[in-house]
């Protein structure tokens, strides 16, 4: 199954402004919790980690809980400063892994 | 202003409320976990946005912002968020690199029930802050079925 994902941040900024970051992935963040008509433990089925990278620097990160509502949704902020690559990773249960990369353009 | 019959009542009413801001031991025991022996005050700089009253606690926005120019002992490197009342206390921990330029996440979290919140944001001086924020929830977040 392909992941989706959707990242909203301008196409480009002005050298030192904060950019706003939204990032939302599809995904279930079963919790583990719950249980299924049979009454059977749905196994848990999380992300846990997100990651933000601008050319390799950290930007963001967060540790993810099964308290996070399904298809989590992260909006964060970032200084621009030069044109440089986004990167966007999501890791989670049974070996889950996703990364998108963006362009800024800095001016 | 004289010390009136209800200035009295409500000096003795925030002494009696004091001890309800205690946490339950298990949340004490995640915090201490992300501040070590540091204890978190309260500051008035954190704010935890959330609405006071939630229709559904499967989908809840949360805002959390620390007022913080972002530099030197004042960068905030973490912000941990905790509940009262879901089966696990963490709900997530953000952290914020030299490039994050505000303290400030936005995200939708799950609540099992009406219980309190509290963020605690940890500086680039080891120093740690805390605020709460009570919500009443209708709609639960399932956690059964």
């Amino acid at each position: 199954m392909s992941t989706r994902t959707l990242i909203h941040l301008p196409k480009s900024a002005r050298r030192g402004d904060v950019v706003e970051i939204r990032v939302t992935l599809a995904h279930p963040m079963e919790t583990g919790y719950r249980n299924d008509a049979e009454g059977r433990r749905l196994p848990r089925n999380i992300v846990r980690r997100f990651e933000c990278r601008y050319d390799d620097g950290l930007v963001f990160a967060a540790d993810l809980f099964p308290a996070i509502a399904a298809n989590p949704y992260l909006a964060f902020s970032c200084v621009a400063t030069e044109t440089g690559t986004l990167s966007f990773s999501w890791r989670g249960d049974h070996g889950f892994a996703h990364t998108e990369s963006v362009t800024l353009e800095v001016t | 202003m004289t010390t009136t019959r209800r200035t009295l009542l409500l000096a003795g009413a925030a002494l009696v409320l004091r001890p309800a801001v205690a946490m339950p031991e298990e949340m004490q025991a995640a915090v201490r976990a992300f501040v070590g022996d540091a204890r978190p005050w309260p500051d008035a700089r954190i704010t935890l946005d959330i609405a006071p009253l939630v229709e559904n606690g499967n989908v809840v926005p949360l805002t959390v912002e620390v007022d913080s120019p972002m530099t030197g002992n004042d960068r905030v490197t973490a912000i941990a968020l905790f509940n009262e009342r879901n089966p696990q206390t963490e709900v997530a921990v953000f952290h914020f690199g030299p490039r994050a330029g505000r303290a400030r996440v936005d995200t939708r979290i799950r609540l099992a029930t009406s219980q309190r919140l509290v963020a605690v944001a940890r500086f680039a001086d080891s120093r740690v802050a805390q605020a709460a924020a009570e919500v009443i929830v209708t709609l639960a977040a399932c956690v059964e079925s």
